[in-house]
């Protein structure tokens, strides 16, 4: 059980979907205070309780495009520290984009509703956003470091897989496990980078995330 | 070097072949029965119809001069009022009467333009136009066609009963005129041909065909694009929100179970199969329908689809707003084609996909440092673009000289929507 217990609003017009998220959620000892399937639903719950986190779904009621999305930045817009994390049939970068344009970037989260398979990664990420940190889905990272000009060909193989877990928001100790390396390696990695690719070394936790993430963003190939 | 153009293919220029408006039916009329024998003519019955549509015309031309005539015996006002009044009645009676009359004889030489007729109810300014050049000027001519076709021939004929007629030229005369009666059906038939070919032409110009055609493969592209639209939908809604479901399950009940026992095995291997399955459909739905087309405009997809790209691509497109749904799917399968076809043949180490709207046309160019010599007509991908494309009447040009560079590039005449 974690030490944090979030109250979490979940907004998906998928019924058994969302029951399995709340089923899953509860599972790691937090509590669902809002359980929708709209998006005007969604910003009353907000306005109606006091939470950690919102996550929803991209295509809801009434057109079934991108209700959720527009729902996240509406709400991050008139609270921007309150934390989101989006889940969506597909992911690109001008939605994350979007996303981390609100709030300094601070608690975003924006995830494939295909992690939720992988429950314990898919809590963790969610407690990391609640705790303002970020959760950007490996596929936009991947899109991002591979449209990134020429510096980051000076790293190595394993430096550029260091580069995208920070991207997607790991901790060093996850980046360690999911690498199976110790904190120490990847510290050392980390500072590698940092020094190849001209981000200030002294920058820690989200803030080192955030400038890796716009550092990504604002490069192109050469 | 000088750039190769492989391909030029204009939307409004494209091959007569594409473009079988009536495909099914061989084409029956009066110009085409003029080909053959004078028997199987006579058989055929075009100079029979020739005949009664000539004969018809100068009866409605008849009957159009008579309006003017009468008012001008029968009424003893000036002349001024006679020829408005005329005037006047003469196009009320061309519309109600003879606009009808003439369509309905048209029928009589051109049974494919009558079924148009018939479904085109709406009558355009053209069409009453065509009517009175028919019923003014051209009855004329059907007048003088009908009497030397057939006066000059049946005068002939006639001689052995003429009083004045030696009797030695009236056996010469006589066959003689019989045979000219069996040839005055040519040019009677030929006129008439012609007569149609003019209906044709000013009823239904040959632009407004293409433009039918254009339009009607639009309509079966954007039934194409409604009905992929549907499929993806479903498969969202319905398998993909389940597989997800199951995992999560599946992932729920992995974390009750001892790791290492041998259910704990199987469970991750089906939790594994699972994961998989996902991934696949969700590739699969990717190629169904482009989610991020709709929700985010061309833009946003083509840097989607240029990230999944095994080749380095830069874009820099500057749309200013959404276009219209049928353009911006055009383009996105053009580009992702084009994508496909830097990282299958070129071998290239960068491309770059530029695009603009200018001037009242999107302008997108595909550039790749690779070896060239791309060719439209090796393989379907590029004729497919072509085509695609042509619904949007947009144009194709490659350019692809051995060696390379290659540039691929779409123009499509649009307009953009701001507030999208």
């Amino acid at each position: 059980m974690p030490d944090r217990r979030l109250r979490i609003a979940v907004a998906d017009d998928a019924v058994l979907l969302r029951e399995g998220l709340v089923g899953v959620l509860e599972r790691f000892g937090h509590t669902v205070v809002a359980s929708v399937g709209d998006p005007d639903s969604l910003l009353a719950a907000v306005h109606a309780d006091e939470l950690d986190i919102v996550l929803t779904d991209v295509r809801m009621p009434p057109t079934f495009t991108d209700e959720g999305m527009r729902a996240a930045l509406a709400l991050r817009r008139t609270w921007p520290g309150l934390p989101v994390l989006v889940l969506s049939q597909y992911v690109e970068q001008s939605s994350a984009a979007d996303l981390l344009d609100t709030g300094g970037g601070v608690g975003i989260g924006y995830l494939l509703k295909d992690r939720v398979g992988d429950v314990a990664q898919f809590v963790d990420a969610v407690v990391r956003v609640a705790d303002g940190g970020t959760a950007i889905d490996p596929e936009v990272v991947r899109t991002l470091v591979s449209q990134t000009n020429q510096p980051i060909h000076r790293l190595t193989g394993r430096e550029r897989e260091v580069l995208a877990l920070m991207a997607e928001g790991r901790s060093n100790a996850a980046i360690g496990t999911t690498l199976v390396v110790t904190d120490a390696a990847v510290a050392k990695h980390i500072a590698s980078i940092l020094t190849k690719l001209d981000l200030p070394p002294a920058t820690e936790g989200h803030r080192r995330v955030l400038a890796v993430l716009a550092y990504l963003r604002d490069s192109e190939p050469a | 070097m000088l750039g190769l153009y492989l391909a030029l293919l204009p939307g409004r220029d494209i091959p007569p072949t594409l473009d079988p408006v009536f495909p099914s039916s061989p084409r029956h009329d009066a110009l085409s029965a003029i080909t053959r024998g004078p028997l199987k003519l006579l058989a055929s019955g075009w100079p029979w119809r020739s005949l009664s549509y000539l004969a018809l015309s100068a009866v409605s031309g008849a009957a159009v001069l008579t309006i003017p005539l009468l008012l001008i015996f029968k009424l003893d006002v000036p002349d001024v009022v006679v020829v408005a009044l005329a005037a006047v009645l003469m196009v009320i009676f061309m519309r109600l009467i003879g606009l009808p009359f003439e369509l309905w004889r048209l029928r009589l030489v051109d049974a494919e333009l009558a079924t148009r007729i018939q479904i085109r109810r709406r009558l355009a300014p053209r069409q009453l136009s065509y009517v009175v050049a028919s019923m003014l000027a051209l009855w004329w001519i059907d007048l003088g066609v009908l009497v030397f076709s057939l006066g000059v021939p049946l005068f002939m004929l006639s001689a052995p009963l003429q009083p004045t007629a030696p009797t030695w030229l009236a056996i010469w005369l006589c066959p003689f005129g019989a045979l000219l009666l069996l040839v005055s059906a040519y040019p009677m038939t030929a006129w008439v041909g012609a007569r149609a070919a003019m209906a044709r032409a000013i009823l239904f110009p040959q632009d407004r065909v293409l433009g039918e055609v254009v339009r009607s493969r639009a309509r079966l592209v954007d039934a194409f694009e409604a009905e992929r639209r549907r499929i993806e939908r479903d498969l969202h809604d319905g398998a993909q929100q389940r597989l997800v479901t199951l995992t999560m399950k599946l992932g729920l009940a992995r974390l009750d179970l001892p790791p290492g026992s041998a259910l704990a095995t199987d469970l991750r291997d089906a939790h594994d199969l699972a994961t998989g399955a996902l991934a696949e459909l969700r590739e699969l739905i990717r190629g169904i329908h482009p989610k991020v087309l709709t929700d985010r405009g061309l833009a946003a997809a083509v840097q989607d689809v240029a990230g999944h790209s095994e080749v380095p691509v830069k874009v820099d497109l500057r749309l200013g707003g959404r276009l219209s749904a049928t353009i911006e799917t055009a383009v996105y399968y053009a580009v992702s084609e084009a994508l496909t076809n830097v990282v299958k043949h070129s071998g290239a180490t960068q491309c770059s996909v530029r695009g603009e709207v200018r001037g009242g046309s999107l302008v997108v160019e595909v550039s790749d440092d690779g070896v060239g010599g791309a060719d439209i007509s090796r393989g379907s991908g590029l004729q497919g673009l072509a085509d695609r494309l042509a619904v949007v009447d947009g144009t194709l040009v490659v350019s692809s000289p051995v060696g390379g560079p290659t540039t691929l590039r779409v123009g499509i005449p649009c307009q953009t929507d701001d507030s999208g």
